[in-house]
């Protein structure tokens, strides 16, 4: 990263200092990108530790290496930060990288917007880890937040959180939230507005229409959050009455703002992870997707129906049965775009000659444990099955399949991918394949013993639990996962810092790809191309190394 | 999915050997808080259904991992392999094939859906059921029951339920302050218990036995000390453990130290004991040592665990909302003695 070199025209000297504050200057979408992805990657490291420690506190039964409210504390934090710090700031950061390049476009539509939202969700992360710090306010309760990451009234009431840490909660999630609403105002307008000559809708990289639908749904979703999370502090500061029971507020209506924005969020993580895995299995496979249009139907379709599918977090709070009903149906109805996005990945590879380097690596990994977070999910959609395991450990293995095995997988496949463009080097292929199956590994050992621990009766979010109930050993299995999974992600990232020094010179086109970014050097220019390109088909690319036998005749 | 065929072969083991505890002279199994050993029709048809979404999810689980697994090993680039594959745009006949047929499975899911949860989501009691309430507290259960003579009485008892084997009941679920969830996986899926909000729930016990399960929505500090114990026994029994809940407190004259200490101190505000006390912030203590367990199920209830207990709370249940009186050494053993023959 360092290596991307500062624009000519600020580049006056190139002192530590003044490199550093070309970066704090800078509105250039290629320099926030890589900015959104390392601050993700800081934070993600943060949570995993969280994570870490959690494990340590369940590998037995009745153990005391955190209290309740420091166990309490950490699944807060760890939730918080994977979900606003890690998840969103991730994509958006792929987004400001990719989306300008892809549609062979200078920049994007409003740069200096672009640059506030990145300032915004950073001030936000700090806000909220430094309530480790100031959360105590004045009578010494409080700390970090302990409320979950979902904060569901009325334990967020001044009554059962006493001191300022639930204050910083909002306040960080709702300042980083305007960060990643103007991103999507900017992903929206660039998208719409930007597109080079020729590149129609039809024709934009499926990672672009991934953007474009998640750029809606944060529109949609986030200030529902919002608003609730403004309810929540006049509560707490004002003396409101919104979420509070005691005074005729309602908690239900907490959950229902809440889920309104917190299930049409997991499509918003999801979806750039599956527009990474559009981009890289064709490349690797050497063929183009298969059923383009169906995929961009399937994209639009599961943003409609997941501003739909809200109450599926809320099967056993009393809502009537036919509303219950009514969530099941939505909710199986959402897995029929899914399962079409898998079988059209699954075609594309089908008779391609693929290329297995780490990209791909990691996007097969996501294929295979994408599918089990998928069909778990399928499970949990039937009410009756999910009143037994709602809030036990068989929902956070099978969210975690979605997530980790699905979205941070494709994430280490995009990082190992879009390197080379963003750096000029090549990511080291031995480590980056150490790195996979060191994941792969650890993730199946921390994650699948969750489901079996959950099938056995072990709620979630509590710090410890009884030796009579026959989760020690899974309990154990899934600790023991964490070193392997840990020692993963440090290889991982050795490897980034280890590559963006010493990496081999990548040139401008290192897999032989097919969209616009690939046509201009590594890393690019300032300006991105020297002049905008025209767009002759989906894989521009294509069309010009193949001549004779153009995508376009096929349109 | 593989995952319910490995339980399968796993669950054996955890669950062979039933403990044997002896409540009120009767021996008793007890169950634990898994879905796999229904008692009950409630948890039973939940049972059934799950096996069904487990075996459908396990079939397109090895469908959709052997395709991928197939192209994986198929497709991969061989030496000598030159220029492109063949581009194949996609093709509509396949592509409708693999919307319908998930459409036509995820149809026959929602169906069976609908069907479960009018069998067991009742918006009404079932006939004959007998009705009891329970009530979520940081961090224990409250249960109230229709008292056996008085028409307009309750019994209220704390964190062991009891009910009559093969009657229907009817829970109403409320909170005093967060939201809980009552979860005894044996007799029936969860529900929450939501503050300003009565819900309901009912299970049937088919066999006698002591069913275990926790809170399963977080409600702060001590969520994970909010264990739930329900004691199904024959019917007879049932009302003999009524009767005796009903009973007034007994009183001992030996030990009136201990309780006046108790009535003195800040015991009482909180503590109820019938003609002693009327606190209502925590358990009842009218018949405590009807009782097996101490702190909502984290410990058994002897002479031991109720001292060190009563000396300090926070050390067994760290976080819990009763504080450390302070008591001298002497003082601890008197209101010891005294909450011991509260029988």
């Amino acid at each position: 990263m360092s290596t991307l070199h500062a624009p000519s025209h600020t580049a006056a000297g190139t002192s530590l200092l003044e490199r550093l504050h070309g970066w704090a200057i800078t509105v250039d979408h290629k320099r926030l990108g890589i900015m959104y992805v390392v601050a993700a990657l800081l934070f993600f490291v943060v949570g995993g530790l969280e994570a870490a420690a959690m494990r340590l506190q369940l590998i037995k039964p009745m153990n005391d290496f955190l209290t309740p409210q420091g166990f309490n504390q950490m699944f807060t934090m760890h939730g918080t930060t994977m979900v606003f710090l890690v998840g969103m700031p991730m994509l958006a950061g792929f987004g400001n990288f990719l989306v300008p390049l892809m549609i062979g476009a200078r920049d994007m539509a409003f740069p200096r917007l672009n640059a506030f939202g990145f300032w915004l969700f950073l001030l936000g992360g700090l806000l909220l880890y430094f309530s480790w710090i100031g959360g105590d306010g004045l009578y010494g309760a409080g700390g970090a937040p302990d409320v979950g990451w979902f904060a569901y009234s009325p334990l967020t009431s001044k009554t059962f959180s006493r001191g300022n840490s639930t204050d910083y909660w909002i306040l960080g999630i709702m300042v980083s939230g305007f960060g990643s609403l103007s991103a999507a105002i900017n992903f929206v307008t660039t998208i719409l507005c930007m597109r080079c000559p020729g590149m129609t809708l039809m024709r934009m990289p499926l990672m672009v229409w991934m953007m474009l639908v998640v750029g809606f749904l944060v529109l949609v979703a986030l200030p529902v959050l919002t608003a609730a999370q403004v309810m929540l502090l006049l509560d707490r500061s004002l003396g409101a009455h919104f979420f509070d029971p005691q005074q005729a507020g309602s908690a239900l209506l907490w959950q229902h703002l809440f889920w309104f924005f917190g299930h049409p969020e997991v499509y918003i993580l999801i979806l750039p992870g599956f527009g990474f895995v559009s981009e890289i299995v064709p490349v690797f496979s050497r063929k183009v997707i298969f059923g383009y249009t169906l995929m961009v139907a399937a994209t639009v379709g599961i943003g409609f129906i997941s501003l739909g599918v809200w109450a599926h977090h809320m099967f056993v709070v009393g809502l009537p049965p036919w509303l219950n009903a009514l969530f099941a149906a939505s909710t199986f109805l959402i897995s029929v775009p899914t399962g079409i996005k898998i079988f059209n990945w699954i075609a594309t590879m089908w008779g391609g000659r693929i290329r297995f380097d780490t990209p791909m690596l990691y996007c097969t990994g996501f294929l295979g444990m994408f599918v089990i977070g998928g069909l778990t999910g399928i499970m949990l959609a039937a009410v009756p099955f999910t009143t037994q395991l709602s809030d036990s450990y068989f929902v956070v293995g099978h969210f975690h399949y979605v997530l980790f095995g699905g979205l941070v997988f494709a994430i280490l496949g995009a990082v190992t991918y879009w390197f080379p463009k963003a750096t000029g080097r090549m990511m080291d292929e031995g480590l980056g394949r150490w790195s996979f199956w060191l994941i792969l590994l650890g993730f199946n050992l921390v994650f699948l013993p969750m489901h079996f621990s959950g099938m056995l009766g072990m709620p979630r979010r509590i710090y410890t639990y009884q030796p009579d109930r026959g989760w020690e050993m899974w309990n154990l299995v899934t600790t023991a996962g964490v070193p392997v999974q840990m020692l993963g992600v440090a290889v991982f990232v050795w490897n980034m810092i280890r590559s963006s020094l010493k990496g081999p010179v990548a040139g401008d086109d290192p897999w032989d790809a097919w969209t616009l970014e690939w046509a201009t050097s590594s890393p690019p220019p300032e300006h991105n191309f020297d002049r905008i390109p025209t767009c002759t088909s989906a894989r521009p690319l294509w069309d010009r190394k193949h001549p004779d036998d153009p995508d376009c005749h096929y349109e | 999915m593989a995952l319910l065929v490995a339980v399968l072969a796993v669950l054996p083991c955890h669950a062979a050997e039933p403990v044997i505890c002896t409540t009120a002279g009767t021996e008793l199994p007890v169950v634990p808080p898994h879905m796999f050993e229904p008692a009950g029709p409630v948890s039973d048809e939940v049972q059934s259904m799950a096996w069904l979404l487990g075996g459908i999810c396990l079939g397109i689980f090895v469908v959709v991992e052997g395709l991928l697994v197939y192209s994986i090993v198929k497709f991969r680039r061989r030496e000598g392999d030159r220029g492109e594959p063949v581009q194949l745009f996609g093709s509509n006949p396949i592509e409708l094939a693999w919307t319908v047929v998930p459409t036509l499975i995820v149809f026959t899911l929602a169906l069976v859906t609908i069907r479960v949860i009018r069998d067991i989501d009742r918006t009404t009691p079932p006939e004959g059921a007998m009705c009891v309430t329970a009530i979520g507290h940081q961090w224990w259960w409250e249960y109230r029951y229709p008292h056996p003579t008085d028409p307009t009485g309750e019994v209220v008892v704390a964190n062991e339920m009891h009910v009559p084997v093969g009657v229907p009941i009817w829970v109403r679920l409320e909170s005093a302050d967060v939201i809980h969830s009552w979860w005894v996986p044996a007799l029936a899926g969860k529900t929450d218990l939501m503050p300003n909000q009565t819900n309901r729930l009912w299970f049937r016990a088919d066999t006698p036995g002591i069913y275990l399960g926790q809170c399963a929505e977080y409600c702060g500090n001590q969520h994970a000390g909010m264990l739930l114990r329900v004691v199904a026994q024959p019917e007879a029994e049932y009302r003999a453990w009524l009767a005796g809940q009903a009973a007034p407190a007994v009183d001992d004259r030996s030990v009136s130290a201990g309780r006046s200490i108790f009535e003195s101190l800040a015991c009482s505000t909180c503590h109820a004991v019938k003609g002693v006390s009327d606190g209502a912030f925590a358990p009842d203590l009218t018949h405590l040592m009807s009782r097996t367990t101490i702190a909502s199920g984290m410990a058994e209830l002897d002479r031991d665990t109720l001292r060190s207990w009563i000396d300090d709370p926070q050390v067994l249940k760290p976080g819990c909302n009763m504080p450390s009186l302070k008591l001298s050494p002497a003082e601890l053993d008197a209101v010891t003695d005294y909450l011991l023959t509260l029988k």
